[in-house]
This record gives C-alpha cells, sequence and structure tokens, in this order.
C-alpha cells in the first residue's frame, strides 16, 4: 500500500490517503474501516438520464464519492472490499443522503477520515505501507484423496482449491482401481496449482504430506510436465519443497511453517513467527499454567497488575463495531505497551489466528505468575446453545 | 412406508410362523433365532473372528502373516514362487512372504505396509477375516480403520537386539498400537515375539520382554488372563501353524503355536438382533450396474433386496448382492466383513466413513456431540476450540473441542470441576466437540461397538473416548420407532 498524504494527530481526527496495491491491501484496509468513517474514492454511479425529449436513459458515471461508511463487506476469495454508505458530500450525479456501494480497486487512491485514531489503526497503516520484502508462499498440504491448496501472504492465508475424492482402497487381487483413483486426484491437484498460483508472485511453493504420498505427487508432477511440456512448471521446478505433515487438512499448515527446512528457506514470513509466538503460549500453559492466562477479563486483570508480557490478540477483535467494546480492546493494548510488553497481532486469516479467535482472541503471557481466582460462574466467554 | 416393508421381511425369514407378525420385537426375536441358526449352518459350526495385526513398523507383521498363510496352504505354490523371485529381482528378497498381503506397487517398491491388507483364513474350530496393518506412524489413520473392525489383535514385537526397544520406547508404535486397540473395545492379544531366531531363542530375553510389556498391557487395560505370548520366527515359520521343534526353543518353551492360540480365542457375542448397521470402509465400481461398498457389519443382519439408508447423506438404496471372501451370499450378520452392491444411488453421495443402516431404525447424524474422554500423554494442554481430528469406526473429519465441560475423578466419576481452563494428560473430562461436516454415530450406551472414538492432533493420538450425547442439528429421519411400538401392542391385544 502506498501512503499518498497524512494528517492525523494521535487520538484526534484526521485523514489519510492510500493507494491499495495488492490484494492484501484490501485485507488491510478492511481492518482500517469503521462505521462512522468517511471514506473518499472513485466509483461508478448508474445514472439515470433524462433527453430533451423526455425520453428516460441510464449511463454510467465514474465521479468520485465521499461516503459515511455504514456497512463494510470483504470476501475474502476474491479479496474485494465492498462499503455502504451515505452521500455525505455535493456532487452532480448523486444527491446527499442518498445510499452508494463502493468497491474498492486497485491502484486507485482512496481517502479516509475518523474522528479518532488510535494506536491501533495507525501500527496498521505503517504495516501496510510497509515497503520490505513480502514472501509469499504457496502450500499444497495433501493426503490421499484430499488436497488443500494454499496461498499464504503476511497477513491471510487463502484457501485457493480443495480436492477430494474418493479413491477405492486395495484389495485382494485387485490394484488397478486403486491405482486409476490415485492418478485422477494427482491429476486434479496438479491442474488446482496451475490454475491457482501465480509462479511469478510466489516464491516457494510446498508439498506436504503424511507418508509418501508427497513424493509420489511430485514425481507424477514432473513426469507430466515433461510429457506434456508444460514450461511454467518446469521453469519453476526448484520452487517445489517437500516437507512432512501429520495430514493433508488445513490446520496442517502449521506444522508445515514450523518446519526448519522450511523457515531456513523463507525469510520472512509473518504466519510462522505468529504460529511461534501461539507455541510459546501453550508451552507455557503447560508448564507455568499461572503464567499464560486468556479471556478478556483475565488478561484485562493481568495488564491492571503490570504482570504482561506478550500480549496475542486477534485482529477480528478490532473489527468490532461497537465503539465501546472496541475502545476497550484498544486500551488493553496501549496499556500493555506503555508496560513495556510485546503486543503481536494475529490475523484471523492464518491458521494460527483462527485457533486464537476459538480461544477468546485475547491470550497474554505474564511476567509473574498471578493466582488464578477464576470462578466458572463468572466466565465472560460466550455459552450459546 | 413403514409397515409395508416389515411384514414381508419378517416373513421371508420365519416361513413357520402362524399369524402375521409385523411387529418389529416378535417378529425380529424369531428372526434372531433363525438368524443365529442360519449364521452356524453356515459356517459349518464355526464363528467368525475378525483378526488384526499390529506393531511397530519393521517388526514383521506381513511376513509373519503371509508366511502362515502359506504353510495353511492359502497361498498357490506358484505365486509364492513367482514372488520368491520377483522380490529377489527388486532386492528385497526377504520381503517375499509380506507380498502376499501388501499388494500395491508402492507398497512393493518401498517395503511398507501402508493400507489395511484384508483375507481370511480357518483354523480348526474358527474362521478368520485378516487385516494386516500399516506399522508406520503415518499409516496410523488406516490402521485405526482395520483396528477399529477387529474383535481380537495379534500384536508382532521384534525379538532383535535394540529392535523391541526403538519401538516400545516413546517414538515407536508398539504402545500406540496396543493403547489405541484397547481403546477401539479389544479385549483378547495375542503377542507374537517375533524373529525370535535373531536371538537364538535365548529364553531371558523372551522373559524380559514379556515382563516388560505385560507391565505397560496391563497399565493399558487388558487383563493378564487375556493376554498370550507366543515366541516366532515370521521369516523360517518356526511356530507358526505347527509347533516348533527347534531345540533351543523346546528347551524351555512348552506352550502352542501362534495358530493354536489364535484358535483359542474366545469369539464375542454378536447383536445379530439389534439394528441394522454397517460401517462403510471402501467405496468402488464394480462391473454390472450399482456400485460397491466394503464393511464390516457391526449390528444386525442384511438380505438381498433389502432397502438401507446411508447417514449422513440420507439417500437409500437397495442391496443387490452381498459378498463375503468372494463368495455371493443372500445374507449376512453382524461380524461379516463383507462387500455390498447396491443400486439406486449415486456413487458421488457415499465417502469412506458413511454407515448404513436400517431405514427404519436409522442412525443419527450431527455436527456436535458431548463426550468422555480420556486423555493419553500428552503435551500440549487442551483448551477451549483446540483443532483434532475424529477418528470413528471408518470417518476420520477434523474437528474441534468446542466446550470444556467438567474434569471427572479418574475411578469414581464424579465432577472434580467445572469449566477447566484447560486439560492436561492422564485426566478424565467431558467435552463437546463440534465437527465441520455431519457425522453419523451412536451412543455409547445404546451400541458399545459404536459409541468409541479417538482424537488424534499432529500425528499423535492424544485422546480416546465414548460418545455420551448428541446435541446440535441432528437430522434423524421421521421417528418411526414410536409408530411400530403402537402397531405391535395393537396385534399383541388381538393375537392374545
Amino acid at each position: 500500500m502506498k501512503l499518498v498524504h497524512k494528517d492525523i494527530e494521535k487520538d484526534n481526527a484526521g485523514q489519510v490517503t492510500l493507494i491499495p496495491e495488492e490484494a492484501e491491501d484490501m485485507w488491510h484496509t478492511y481492518n482500517l474501516l469503521q462505521v462512522g468513517d468517511s471514506l473518499r474514492a472513485s466509483t461508478i454511479r448508474k445514472v439515470q438520464t433524462e433527453s430533451s425529449t423526455g425520453s428516460v436513459g441510464s449511463s454510467r458515471v465514474r465521479t468520485t464519492l465521499t461516503l459515511c461508511v455504514e456497512t463494510i463487506d470483504f470476501d475474502s476469495q476474491a479479496c474485494q472490499l465492498r462499503v455502504k454508505g451515505t452521500n455525505i458530500q455535493e456532487n452532480q450525479y448523486v444527491k446527499m443522503g442518498a445510499y452508494h456501494t463502493i468497491e474498492l480497486e486497485l491502484n486507485r487512491k482512496f481517502t479516509l477520515a475518523k474522528k479518532v485514531w488510535d494506536s491501533v489503526v495507525l501500527d496498521r497503516i505503517e504495516q501496510a505501507c510497509d515497503p520490505a520484502q513480502k514472501a509469499d508462499v504457496a502450500a499444497v498440504v495433501m493426503q490421499e484423496g484430499l488436497a488443500n491448496l494454499v496461498l499464504v501472504t503476511p497477513a491471510m492465508t487463502l484457501l485457493r482449491a480443495k480436492v477430494e475424492v474418493t479413491i477405492p482402497r486395495k484389495r485382494k487381487g485387485s490394484c488397478t482401481q486403486h491405482d486409476k483413483a490415485l492418478e485422477r486426484f494427482y491429476e486434479a491437484v496438479m491442474q488446482g496449482i496451475l490454475r491457482h498460483f501465480s509462479f511469478d508472485v510466489v516464491k516457494c511453493i510446498l508439498v506436504a504430506s503424511p507418508g509418501f504420498v508427497k513424493d509420489q505427487f511430485i514425481s507424477y508432477l514432473f513426469k507430466e510436465a515433461v510429457r506434456q511440456d508444460c514450461k511454467i512448471l518446469l521453469e519453476n521446478r526448484s520452487k517445489f519443497m517437500v516437507v512432512h505433515s501429520s495430514s493433508g487438512h488445513k490446520y496442517s499448515l502449521k506444522e508445515v511453517l514450523c518446519d526448519p527446512a522450511v523457515t531456513a528457506r523463507l525469510s520472512d514470513t509473518k504466519a510462522a513467527g505468529e504460529v511461534k509466538a501461539f507455541e510459546d503460549f501453550y508451552k507455557m500453559l503447560q508448564q507455568e499454567p499461572d503464567r499464560a492466562f486468556y479471556g478478556l477479563a483475565h488478561v484485562e486483570r493481568a495488564s491492571e497488575a503490570l504482570a504482561v508480557d506478550i500480549l496475542l490478540i486477534s485482529d477480528k477483535l478490532f473489527r468490532h463495531q461497537d465503539i465501546a467494546t472496541r475502545s476497550r480492546y484498544v486500551r488493553l493494548v496501549d496499556n500493555v505497551k506503555e508496560n513495556g510488553g510485546n503486543v503481536r497481532i494475529f490475523s484471523s486469516l492464518h491458521v494460527s489466528g483462527d485457533q486464537l479467535n476459538q480461544l477468546s482472541g485475547v491470550a497474554a503471557i505474564l511476567r509473574f505468575p498471578i493466582a488464578d481466582v477464576s470462578e466458572a460462574e463468572e466466565d465472560s466467554s460466550s455459552d450459546e446453545d | 412406508g413403514v409397515s409395508a416393508e416389515t411384514p414381508s421381511k419378517s416373513l421371508a425369514m420365519n416361513e413357520d410362523s402362524a399369524a402375521p407378525t409385523p411387529t418389529r420385537p416378535t417378529g425380529k426375536s424369531k428372526q434372531q433365532l433363525n438368524i443365529r441358526a442360519e449364521l452356524e449352518k453356515r459356517q459349518g459350526g464355526k464363528p467368525l473372528l475378525n483378526l488384526v495385526v499390529i506393531g511397530h513398523v519393521d517388526a514383521g507383521k506381513s511376513t509373519l502373516m503371509g508366511h502362515l498363510l502359506y504353510l495353511l496352504g492359502n497361498v498357490n505354490k506358484r505365486t509364492m514362487h513367482k514372488y520368491e523371485q520377483e522380490s529377489k529381482k527388486a532386492g528385497k528378497a526377504s520381503f517375499a512372504y509380506a507380498w502376499v498381503l501388501d499388494e500395491t506397487g508402492e507398497e512393493r517398491d518401498r517395503g511398507v505396509t501402508m493400507d489395511v491388507g484384508m483375507t481370511k483364513f480357518e483354523t480348526d474350530s474358527k474362521v478368520i477375516t485378516l487385516m494386516d496393518a500399516p506399522g508406520h506412524k503415518d499409516f496410523i489413520p488406516n490402521m485405526i480403520t482395520g483396528a477399529a473392525q477387529a474383535d481380537v489383535a495379534v500384536l508382532v514385537v521384534d525379538a532383535s537386539r535394540g529392535e523391541f526397544e526403538a519401538g516400545f520406547e516413546a517414538g515407536g508404535q508398539t504402545r500406540e498400537h496396543g493403547l489405541l486397540v484397547r481403546s477401539l473395545g479389544v479385549t483378547q492379544l495375542a503377542v507374537a515375539v517375533n524373529k525370535m531366531d535373531q536371538v537364538n531363542w535365548y529364553q531371558e530375553r523372551f522373559r524380559d520382554i514379556v515382563s516388560k510389556l505385560g507391565h505397560f498391557l496391563k497399565q493399558a487395560g487388558f487383563k493378564d488372563s487375556d493376554v498370550f505370548y507366543i515366541p516366532t520366527s515370521g521369516l523360517s515359520g518356526e511356530n507358526l501353524t505347527t509347533r516348533s521343534k527347534v531345540a533351543d526353543l523346546t528347551a524351555w518353551y512348552t506352550g502352542p503355536c501362534l495358530l493354536e492360540q489364535i484358535d483359542a480365542f474366545k469369539p464375542p457375542q454378536r447383536s445379530v438382533e439389534k439394528p441394522f448397521r454397517l460401517c462403510v470402509s471402501d467405496v468402488f465400481k464394480d462391473q454390472g450396474s450399482g456400485f460397491c461398498v466394503t464393511g464390516k457389519i457391526e449390528a444386525g443382519f442384511i438380505q438381498t433386496g433389502d432397502k438401507v439408508l446411508a447417514m449422513p447423506p440420507n439417500e437409500t438404496c437397495t442391496v443387490k448382492g452381498i459378498t463375503l471372501h468372494d463368495e455371493a451370499l443372500d445374507w449376512a450378520a453382524a461380524g461379516d466383513h463383507v462387500s455390498l452392491t447396491v443400486t439406486g444411488m449415486d456413487i458421488i453421495k457415499i465417502n469412506v466413513g458413511c454407515i448404513f443402516c436400517d431405514p427404519k431404525e436409522a442412525i443419527r447424524a450431527c455436527t456436535r456431540f458431548r463426550a468422555r474422554i480420556l486423555l493419553f500423554n500428552i503435551e500440549v494442554p487442551i483448551t477451549q476450540g483446540f483443532p483434532v481430528l475424529l477418528h470413528y469406526q471408518t470417518v476420520s473429519e477434523p474437528a474441534t473441542i468446542r466446550k470444556l465441560v467438567s474434569v471427572l475423578h479418574k475411578s469414581s466419576g464424579e465432577v472434580l470441576k467445572k469449566k477447566p481452563k484447560c486439560l492436561s494428560k492422564g485426566q478424565n473430562a467431558v467435552v463437546e466437540i463440534q465437527t465441520q461436516r455431519p457425522v453419523a454415530l451412536e451412543l455409547y450406551k445404546d451400541y458399545k461397538e459404536l459409541g468409541r472414538f479417538m482424537l488424534r492432533y499432529v500425528g499423535s493420538t492424544i485422546a480416546a473416548g465414548v460418545v455420551t450425547e448428541v446435541k446440535g442439528s441432528t437430522y434423524p429421519p421421521f421417528p418411526t420407532k414410536h409408530i411400530v411400538i403402537l402397531y405391535s401392542s395393537a396385534f399383541f391385544d388381538i393375537a392374545s
């Protein structure tokens, strides 16, 4: 994301102008927007025109609108952001107060104005505009009959395709059905790779599986590549890397990213860093349970006692539209930072962020143990049934 | 319709009943007697036993059983000769016997069993369905499917110096397999202490292994009286089908050979009278219309022409043919491992893990259920939202532990703590599990065999459990049970 103009004072009103450059920037923008903000961007509006003869026609016009944001929609598969709101600035095509949905486009600037800019949002802008190298990793996590094709960027893990095929087992005297089905499965996975992974962006392609499936698949892949003379695969052969995983399900991606061979190859993967922080939390929970807390109430108490060393918090909490709750989380983050603690914001689209969400979204590793006087009765976690 | 089916079914089995009895209870009990008689007749007095062979990788399971089958005459001499030639050519001469059960090219190339190899043989008093399970850690999911269908097990350990230790220590599979097979309900175990020829049939070595294993198996829940230890050599064939004459062994060992021990297993009680349940372990297209599913009948019985319901897809189909060990049959009952040819359904809808059941007393499918679990030696503590892999019968489905309900006392079962923060190793707990897709399952109290499951995480088994309550979205078919009972009571009055 490119920063064009910034006019902000911390905890005061202000505005910022940005240009999203890639899909991930849409995700960052999604995390910046709040209901009640004002967004100014170029968009297309269908306008009713009435000609002099009285006949009505409609045409599509490109204009710049400023909206007061009411609803925000993010499509993670297509990485598209749609913002609906009411018009708050005079415009020759759109009345004041009229509704419009802006679909933010890549490489077109937009201006975002807020009443209050807190630290979390400012951090995200920094993060989004950081021109440091971004590693894009593609991974195929598979087992016999199941494959998940995943794209891992610093802030998102996107499931690009899922291949699921029933493969008949070997039976006494007849293995041909098994072998044929296996070949069909590999073919489908190969097609998935060719279709969903763009080789110029992706730095590395991991193929992970339990057992020998990955080796079988790689040999099939390159045998076919040679046979069909598929240049793109042959040129990018060095990008493929074989790793062990315990299953073909999506969450096995965590293990793959932790594998030392993988981390050595990839310089910066934010995803792997998040996974490591999460594993550390679990280790602490096992060894010294009084130094590992999760759940908002518990962590807040720990923070008041100035005990938080590392705070793990999911970005889902900051997309909370209720301002009071959101500011509560922001206060927590600020508190921890003021007291010399580290804050790690997890992306909900990553596997570890997903798991953190299940665990209430906020967890902390403390500097010293605090007696767990938790009463099960006043547990704040939701109890839907 | 409900009532239309029952009369014809009970009449088909029940030619000599006086009054037409569409009532499930009485009709079924008459059938139950008949079906048991039929079962006895068919097997010539030999009950069926499902045996799984487990153990650490390279303990020699496939070679042991392959050689046993050959000695029993189940493998053609010419075929055996072919295996010997080919394996020698491939540089794997010692694997010749294993090739009887490892049939895929991949397995032979790598010298590893990857999926359960199934075959059958007969002993003096039993008919055995043999399942040779893979020992490698990565293939445990396949091994679980095989073990879930077994009644008894043979645990193979390698007696060679250092090998037994490697399999028995933390990273080896001897322990995990033993635990798994016990958690899946197997109570009788024969331990084949294999490769004894490598240690010259040394008694001390045998005794040492027996004492170490015995201690562990007892902790795992096996009764000492139900575990038997047999010294064997799979490669040379000693002590497999006949008592060995090797002097080094007969000097101190007077017990039975492996085959005799397998013959001595007590066959389990089959619930033929319960509603029909079959867990699908394989789906494939055969010649002719329709397609085939393979699986073990866990309860009840089935005849050609019967309509069955598949859950969770909630689709019905008709059974066109039944095959047991390559023999076509008209009916099959609980305990049989059969192939059913079915018509009237799209093959796409069925996958491994579906359960075929009686449409009138169907199994429930749900995405959320409550269970009592026992945690094994886990490294990471379990918290709310923990992702696991649920292994239930032939199903393996990703799931999360939605809620930690309570921690229970290990022996008394009373609640020690409600809503715990996390669970650690060795604890007994009640949890709520949520699966991504619906799973068909039964409560443990209704069907012992169908109420157990395992939880795995990152390649190791972390817990075993039993289903106590089904919650969340279930889509049970129309509760026909109530109608049938009403129907039956009406008929009872008339009959009496």
